[in-house]
């Protein structure tokens, strides 16, 4: 492991050189340049959050005004009438079930395949590749039979199953380049000291993986909760519904009648959690496994 | 310090490669019965839900795909290849087919092209004394960037169907606020000139934020003397982003470049948020929203399927192309000249 990187911390008083008019050049464009691209970010979160506070009327009429008064009927309207509320709780019980689920199953493969030599490791690894550039497209059909086969078409637990399915090859993917990081020594000791494979992976690999595990679990919570593609095949049922689902079908409603009030505090309510995961733990995965036992 | 040799190894690229790292010790241990049955229920769960779900499906769709196959009487008649000869003459799915490549051309270029941009700046673009190190006030712009990436691509589409909204719209808004009242009014989405270029914009907007991450994480799992090397040998930043950043991350940026082509050939979720019935004269309609129709609200699944493995085809064949010219593009900077 490298332990020089960029993220080295440095004496503060190197800051303190002198710059260049170069240097003063080439901040002066870049952060030109990103401002502005940050506004263009920015901006339509914005609008988003204003429009959320106003009525439908308001927002056709005039839609860059402030609101006349700052109201949450929106969203109460959009909670309980669009049935935003219930997709999302559905959404969560989905979402949080299947991260877990992968996650455990995710690192146990890669666990496997990482670090163990047997007859059809390299069949297994490569097959889980190939699955995870095919597109999902071509199995919408045929998954929707082998669900209504089980019993689970259009029920919760047959969508968990799903995402954790799809989930998987991502999720062995980058834990396998992770568990096969991890030192041997650590491995070799924990079995010296007679703790079996279970107890091994269990109470000394798999919490030295966390910093990997956490990172994909990010990823997967995004990806999930964000899916759209298999609930809208595979749970058509309105009471089941995720909050994608939920979105998607403002916009297929006629022109006319869309309570776009309720709309953009629907957005609003489905981007909110989501940006507040993201902006804890983005900060949260730090530190490597190497940095822990060697230094 | 926020992205950390954690998210490196996330981005690291191919697995097993392991750039600057001691290569892993192999062993074969001994077989014994707790070990066996470790390793058959650790790799038996996960494997039969893969088999099951993914394996299992992908072979049907193979064999629906030469039937004529309706979806919900168990009769159906092998039909050999007439699905995919059919699919040669369907104007539309040709025209969503042609949508998809051009879709495959621009959007992974222009993100690429930009979260490369932005990662560079944020990293190693600062001042050229002392460490090297980032702009000042770099950590803003990379958090800001990611933001589109937690929102579903769902709503994403729909919050930019009411930005390009003809009358209520935020972009015409501000247009026509400049002085451009040649925009009051104009669709979007619904001239056929502006549609695929306003929708590749919100794809674009929606991913450079992600990528710039990871090339972040990549960028900052390069040994420092590298580039400490390079600025005491004369070179600026332009030329250091070239010669040491761009060769260095080599494989993240292939790795990238798949998963965004992956994106564009289905593109499904964004184009039926931004327009559902695939924009005027089909202009932004998409193979996979062409398969959705054809299966769905026509009943047709043998041939919807055959659509599907067309599909994978295409997936498959640009993975393939990819390799194939980051193989010969790379030849000259081979990873032991930046890698010890």
């Amino acid at each position: 492991m490298s332990t020089v990187t960029l993220d080295k911390p440095v004496a503060a008083h190197t800051d303190r050189q002198r710059r260049t008019p170069g240097d003063a050049l080439v901040a002066g464009t870049s952060h030109t340049m990103l401002i502005i691209w940050s506004v263009i970010v920015i901006v339509p979160f914005c609008w988003v959050l204003l429009s959320s506070f106003k009525t439908s009327k308001e927002i056709l009429s005039s839609p860059f005004s402030l609101p006349a008064e700052w109201s949450f009927e929106n969203y109460t309207s959009a909670w309980t009438k669009a049935g935003i509320g219930t997709y999302f709780f559905n959404t969560v019980i989905v979402v949080g079930t299947a991260l877990v689920l992968v996650m455990l199953l995710g690192a146990m493969c890669a666990y496997v395949l990482a670090r163990f030599e047997f007859f059809g490791r390299n069949f297994i690894y490569y097959s889980m590749l190939g699955g995870l550039t095919f597109p999902v497209f071509l199995v919408i059909v045929p998954l929707f039979f082998v669900l209504q086969g089980f019993g689970l078409l259009n029920t919760l637990p047959g969508l968990i199953l799903t995402y954790v399915a799809y989930a998987l090859p991502f999720t062995v993917f980058f834990l396998y380049a992770f568990f096969k990081t991890l030192p041997d020594d650590v491995y070799e000791a924990a079995m010296m000291d007679g703790a079996g494979e279970w107890r091994t992976f269990f109470q000394i690999m798999l919490p030295m993986a966390a910093p990997g595990m956490a990172g994909v679990a990010i990823f997967n919570f995004l990806g999930l909760w964000n899916q759209f593609l298999l609930p809208v095949a595979l749970n058509t049922q309105r009471e089941n519904w995720v909050l994608t689902q939920g979105m998607a079908s403002f916009s297929s409603q006629a022109g006319y009648n869309v309570d776009f009030g309720a709309l953009f505090a629907g957005v609003v309510m489905t981007v909110l959690p989501v940006l507040v995961v993201y902006l804890i733990f983005q900060r949260r995965i730090a530190g490597t496994v190497s940095t822990g036992t060697f230094r | 310090m926020s992205v950390s040799a954690a998210d490196a190894t996330l981005a690291g690229g191919l697995p097993g490669d392991n750039p600057w790292g001691a290569p892993p010790r192999r062993r074969r241990p001994k077989l014994t019965l707790d070990r066996a049955l470790f390793m058959a229920v650790f790799l038996g769960l996960p494997v039969a839900v893969f088999v099951i779900f993914v394996v299992v499906p992908i072979g049907q769709a193979l064999f629906y795909s030469l039937t004529d196959w309706t979806g919900f009487s168990p009769v159906m008649n092998f039909v050999g290849l007439d699905n995919y000869a059919k699919l040669l003459d369907d104007e539309t799915f040709l025209k969503a087919l042609r949508n998809n490549v051009l879709l495959t051309i621009v959007v992974p270029l222009v993100t690429l092209v930009a979260a490369l941009a932005i990662a560079v700046v944020v990293t190693t673009a600062g001042p050229s004394t002392g460490q090297v190190r980032g702009l000042n006030g770099s950590g803003f712009y990379r958090v800001v960037s990611f933001f589109p990436y937690a929102v579903p691509a769902v709503v994403i589409g729909l919050l930019w169907a009411q930005v390009y909204d003809p009358a209520a719209g935020l972009l015409n808004g501000m247009l026509t606020g400049l002085g451009f009242d040649g925009f009051k009014d104009y669709a979007w989405l619904g001239e056929v000139r502006a549609a695929m270029p306003a929708s590749m914009f919100v794809m674009i907007w929606a991913n450079i934020g992600f990528y710039t991450v990871l090339f972040v994480a990549a960028i900052k799992g390069v040994p420092a003397e590298i580039y400490e090397a390079a600025r005491i040998d004369g070179a600026g930043r332009f030329r250091t982003a070239i010669s040491i950043t761009l060769p260095s991350i080599r494989d993240n940026v292939q790795t990238a470049y798949i998963y965004l082509g992956i994106l564009t050939l289905d593109a499904y979720v964004f184009m039926a948020a931004l327009a559902p019935g695939g924009g005027p004269a089909n202009s932004t309609l998409t193979m996979s929203q062409h398969l959705m129709n054809t299966a769905f609200k026509k009943s047709q699944f043998g041939y919807a399927t055959s659509m599907g493995v067309v599909l994978a085809l295409v997936t498959l064949l640009f993975a393939a192309l990819v390799f194939a010219v980051f193989h010969f593009a790379g030849g000259r900077d081979k990873k032991g000249d930046v890698r010890r």
